[in-house]
């Protein structure tokens, strides 16, 4: 099919009186008449209806077109559907193009006689254009069925479990010695208080001997390149110094290794070996060495551990080991980091015993915590009193704007354990009570009536500097009472700092190797905030739980079966459709200047060093254009949006 | 008859696009100067775009894409943004009123935004005159 | 055979075309075995009245250098292009109007004003500015008529090739002598070049990702002599400029200017490179781009050096 042998239909709908109403049809239709190329023209009440979409139909079999323009609405409303006709009549449907006169039209044109010129201009400008579209293919690529979770926190679990049970494999790869992730901190979940490690410690034990998931530990995701469907990844194990196959999990090295070292799972309360296994249900039971603690890395000798290990399972010559997969999907789900409230001088954390942070009270009150479940102060008394302060680097413009949305239900959570096991008062500071979730309100309200002090003001200050006998030898929290108007000075023993979850450190890092972006908050940015909240940018790669954006565990968990859900479609389909709109470089002409290489959000570009070209790769490649524009030789082009089509259109509509 | 300029929008059809669709549904009646191309994203717009409208005879141009962090395409308008001030300091120099060429980030929400920049544009270059489509020379 | 019989002609240009001609050496003896220079202002003694005596198409080639500044350089382009079967747009101004061609930035009230009063080393307290024609006692005197605009020769006659550069490369000059001697000419319009990529296929430098932080002039840095320029932040336009040229510039350090056009099928150069040398600017801040854009201090004359009369917009607005 040749340019100059385009033959065009151009069809008028009156969309009711929605545009006949305003501009002129049979003046739009005679002009449209004269313009060149044009072989046919029609109105009709409806276009979209099935008499309308039969008009173009029989046209395109009996006259023969093989263009066609239909003026109408936006085209965000009816473009699949014309497209459709005109494939229906054997036309590809790249070859029809809409002109919008309904919305950017008759709708917005006061003047009947200046709508009908707009309305001409923009068929004018659809009829140049279209006589420059080429037909395009939709393409696929065949979905390799594997799928690379990244986190084995319990979002990473479960979108794991899904597709395992789905009976397709995942490599579940996660950067601590076990999985369990921060949901194996917890202590009791909220609002149903069952206890955190009884409803995860059965998914973690599965997710650990699920025939279908190849659980890789104490590993870290290094690179990834490819696209939908065709993903290589290549995954750093760190040298564990102990070999799997042959450690039973008995734990004797974790008893004679010398060393003590604070526990990052306890949140630094506790103390853990320079061998270890995070805590008593790790999955897997295997412990790792941590080299720049071990005592025989540093000194060249102990190997206490070697000794007492009766199957000979510790193997100081271990090396970190690469290993590469192949996959079709990826599902982040790297979960969050905590907010270190240690710059806020003024709540003295760090500074004042006592002010501790919500995770570290996690592990205080947690029965397999270091002190047995057992709240009490650094001295190791019981608190008569407890101040747990909301926000602290949520809902602050110096830190995080926005809310962790966890904060006030754990908060609540904590009141009724403190309640439970001591007889302390306990006060709750907060800006605004946020209990959004199903059965969230009537725990609140539960809490309210178990004696709980409600305070609405943000805590201003935590300090030791008494100012009466009563204040003596306690933390003062200082809180402006926002309902009285007065600002209170509340002495306490323990003061509980909520806070906020925040972008894991290597957010950043992470988002660049899987080519995806983030939100302003540094979390990971899904492709649509409400219809696509588990996709990314990147086709192919998923996001679930916190790495996206606090959440709680109802939600992470529903979000990470959606994104298996969405991962399973892929697999059991076999096949994705891909962007037809692609841009093309013409190798023959490409200089290799390189002005586009960096420009590409999707990493679609290389560079071939030997023939000196750039090169597109279809399968990464969105069709947005930015390299086509950018070409200083004008040798790339965007498909169906290349420079001719649109300069085209630009001299249609101004003609 | 009053000089009625013709202005070319190219518009990004996830954000402005979708911006100047809410304008018509909200039935929100402005110019009907501005005669709308659509393209995937700001970051397609080439200068040569706007240098051949003017070539074949528009008064005036108007780029409109996703608020900066709005992309679809993640960047594409901050791609955008930095051809357009380069472009700027040329026309400027061509003397090339900077009334007549404006770039503007306008939602999928703002159909009001994008109403109100139509006229406003509409009304400066209509004070502006027509665009010297030979440069006003006289040989 | 006969022999070709061969015009030159210089309109609007510096001389450098003239001199470029002459740089294939010792070739110019195959050219002068085959054809017969029948008119060349600047070498050989022929007059005006002897071109117009000349039966229509009886010049086999006509190389043509210079822009089209004035009347007397229209009516010279028009003669010839009757009298030549095959007319060239020799070198940069007549390709694309070239270096004279940046005076589309003004018009001719404003270069006389600057020329013939306002420049430091000249007295013209009256003001007297070249006329057309002026009467005096023994008659009528006329000069040619001093144009608004610059023109390119394809915008005043129908042009057959190009052969671009400010001044064309000998090898350039010598691959479309080549072509007529052996009548084996490239499809009409074709610019002849024996590269259609852009000069950076030429450039033997290393190229890398772009992002450019800032801009330099080229007294500002100190380049690295194996990295691309405009990495470096120079505002190199072999990147929007066609190859052919064998990048000379580049490779004696100092950043292309663009003399051999766009590459084949860019519309525009100067926005080509615009969007270019824009899209690799490392910036998200509108004021940070600003302030790296201000350090772009003639962007017209940088990006349009040798093409303002070719481009789209063709010249400045002047108020």
């Amino acid at each position: 099919m040749t340019k100059n042998k385009a033959k065009v239909g151009v069809y008028i709908c009156h969309c009711g009186s929605n545009i006949a109403g305003v501009v002129d049809v049979k003046d739009v239709a005679a002009y449209a008449q004269g313009l060149p190329s044009v072989a046919a023209v029609k109105d009709y009440v409806y276009m979209c209806s099935d008499p309308g979409q039969n008009i173009i139909k029989e046209d395109i079999k009996h006259l023969g077109l093989n263009r066609v323009v239909v003026a109408c609405c936006s085209p965000s409303l009816h473009e699949l559907t014309f497209r459709r006709a005109c494939q229906e009549a054997g036309l590809n449907p790249y070859l029809f193009q809409q002109a919008n006169i309904r919305e950017q039209c008759s709708w917005v044109t006061e003047d009947a006689a200046l709508a009908t010129v707009k309305a001409k201009a923009l068929v004018s400008g659809a009829v140049s254009r279209v006589v420059h579209q080429e037909p395009l293919e939709k393409r696929e690529v065949e979905i390799n069925p594997n799928t690379l979770v990244i986190g084995g926190g319990i979002a990473g679990i479960q979108a794991a479990l899904e597709i395992a049970d789905g009976g397709y494999k995942v490599y579940l790869v996660e950067k601590t010695p076990s999985v369990g992730g921060h949901m194996a901190q917890l202590d009791k979940t909220f609002p149903t208080l069952d206890c955190s490690s009884c409803i995860l410690t059965p998914k973690m034990t599965q997710a650990g001997s699920h025939p279908n998931i190849e659980l890789m530990v104490y590993s870290e995701v290094e690179e990834i390149s490819g696209y939908v469907g065709n993903f290589k990844v290549k995954v750093r194990k760190k040298a564990k110094y102990v070999d799997e196959e042959k450690c039973t999990g008995c734990g004797i090295c974790q008893t004679k290794c010398p060393i003590r070292v604070d526990s990052e799972f306890d949140a630094g309360i506790g103390k853990r070996k320079a061998i270890y296994t995070p805590f008593a249900q790790a999955v897997p039971n295997v412990p790792v060495i941590v080299a720049e603690e071990c005592t025989y890395f540093i000194k060249g000798k102990c190997r206490a551990c070697e000794k007492f290990c009766e199957p000979g399972a510790i193997d100081f010559e271990q090396k970190d080991e690469i290993v590469e997969i192949d996959v079709g999907a990826i599902i982040a789900s790297t979960g969050y980091g905590v907010f270190d409230p240690t710059p806020m001088a003024h709540y003295g954390y760090g500074r004042l015993d006592n002010v501790i942070t919500s995770l570290e009270f996690e592990r205080l009150v947690s029965s397999a915590g270091p002190t047995g479940g057992k709240i009490q102060l650094k001295d190791g008394s019981t608190p008569t009193s407890i101040a747990i302060a909301h926000c602290i680097g949520s809902r602050d413009e110096k830190y995080h704007e926005y809310c962790s949305r966890v904060c006030c239900m754990y908060a609540l959570k904590y009141s009724h354990l403190i309640k439970e096991k001591t007889e302390a008062d306990v006060y709750q500071m907060y800006i605004d009570m946020r209990c959004f979730g199903k059965g969230y309100e009537e725990f609140y309200k539960r809490l309210s009536e178990e004696g709980v002090k409600f305070i609405r003001g943000k805590v201003g200050e935590v300090t030791d500097r008494a100012i009466s006998d009563e204040e003596k030898g306690k933390l003062i929290v200082l809180a402006e009472d926002s309902l009285l108007g007065n600002v209170m000075r509340v002495p306490v023993d323990m003061v509980i700092l909520c806070v906020a979850l925040e972008p894991q450190a290597d957010a950043e890092n992470t988002a660049r190797k899987l080519g995806i972006s983030r939100s302003a908050d540094g979390f990971y940015l899904e492709r649509h905030p409400k219809l696509d909240p588990v996709a990314t940018t990147t086709d192919g790669v998923f996001v679930a739980g916190c790495c996206q954006g606090p959440k709680d565990i109802p939600d992470t968990v529903a979000q990470a079966s959606a994104a298996a859900a969405r991962a399973l479609a892929m697999i059991s389909k076999g096949k994705v459709e891909v962007e037809a709109a692609t841009a093309h470089i013409d190798e023959e002409r490409c200089s290799g200047c390189r002005i586009c290489n960096d420009l590409c959000p999707f990493s679609s570009i290389t560079f071939d060093e030997e023939k000196k070209v750039s090169r597109v790769n279809d399968a990464l490649c969105k069709g947005c254009g930015v390299c086509v524009a950018a070409c200083p030789s004008g040798i790339i082009s965007g498909r169906h949006f290349t420079a001719e089509q649109i300069i085209a259109e630009i001299e249609g509509v101004l003609a | 008859m009053s000089f009625e300029p013709k202005i070319l929008g190219v518009l990004c059809k996830w954000c402005s696009y979708a911006g100047a669709d809410l304008a018509g549904t909200s039935r929100k009646k402005y110019a009907p100067n501005v005669r709308v191309v659509r393209v995937n994203c700001t970051g397609r717009v080439e200068p040569t775009f706007v240098l051949k409208a003017f070539e074949k005879g528009a008064d005036g141009v108007l780029i409109a894409g996703c608020h900066p962090g709005d992309c679809h395409y993640l960047e594409g308008n901050y791609k955008a943004l930095r051809r357009f001030q380069l472009l700027k300091k040329m026309l400027a120099q061509m003397g090339i009123d900077d009334g007549r060429v404006r770039l503007e980030w306008i939602s999928a929400s703002e159909g009001e935004r994008f109403a109100v920049v139509v006229n406003e544009m509409t009304e400066r270059v209509r004070k502006l005159g027509p665009f010297a489509k030979n440069g006003g020379s006289n040989g | 055979m006969a022999k070709l019989k061969v015009a030159f002609y210089w309109a609007a240009s510096c001389g450098g075309c003239e001199i470029a001609q002459l740089e294939i050496g010792e070739k110019i003896l195959k050219v002068a075995e085959v054809a017969d220079i029948v008119f060349w202002p600047v070498a050989i003694d022929a007059k005006y009245k002897d071109v117009e005596a000349m039966a229509d198409g009886s010049i086999d080639v006509c190389l043509f250098n210079g822009a089209i500044r004035n009347s007397e350089q229209e009516h010279l382009a028009h003669m010839l292009r009757k009298k030549s079967k095959v007319m060239i747009a020799y070198g940069s101004c007549a390709y694309e109007g070239g270096v004279p061609g940046l005076a589309n930035m003004f018009d001719r009230a404003s270069i006389f004003e600057r020329v013939y009063h306002e420049t430091p080393s000249t007295n013209n307290k009256h003001k007297v500015f070249p006329e057309p024609s002026h009467k005096v006692h023994e008659g009528v005197l006329c000069i040619p008529e001093f144009n608004d605009t610059v023109k390119t020769l394809r915008q005043t006659v129908d042009v057959d090739y190009i052969i671009p550069g400010c001044p064309p490369e000998e090898k350039t000059t010598w691959l479309a002598l080549t072509a007529l001697i052996e009548g084996k000419l490239p499809p009409k319009g074709t610019v002849i070049t024996d590269n259609v990529k852009a000069v950076c296929d030429d450039c033997p430098r290393k190229r890398d990702v772009k992002k450019v932080k800032k801009v330099y002039r080229t007294y500002e840095i100190i380049t690295d002599p194996e990295i691309c320029l405009l990495e470096q932040g120079l505002l190199c336009a072999g990147v929007a400029t066609r190859g052919g040229c064998g990048a000379p510039c580049p490779q004696a350090n100092m950043p292309c200017t663009g003399c051999y056009g766009p590459v084949e099928g860019a519309i525009d150069q100067g926005a080509h490179f615009i969007s270019a040398m824009a899209s690799v600017i490392d910036s998200k801040d509108p004021d940070e781009i600003q302030k790296i854009i201000d350090d772009i201090h003639d962007p017209v004359g940088t990006v349009y050096r040798y093409s303002l009369p070719d481009s789209l917009l063709r010249r400045a607005r002047i108020q």
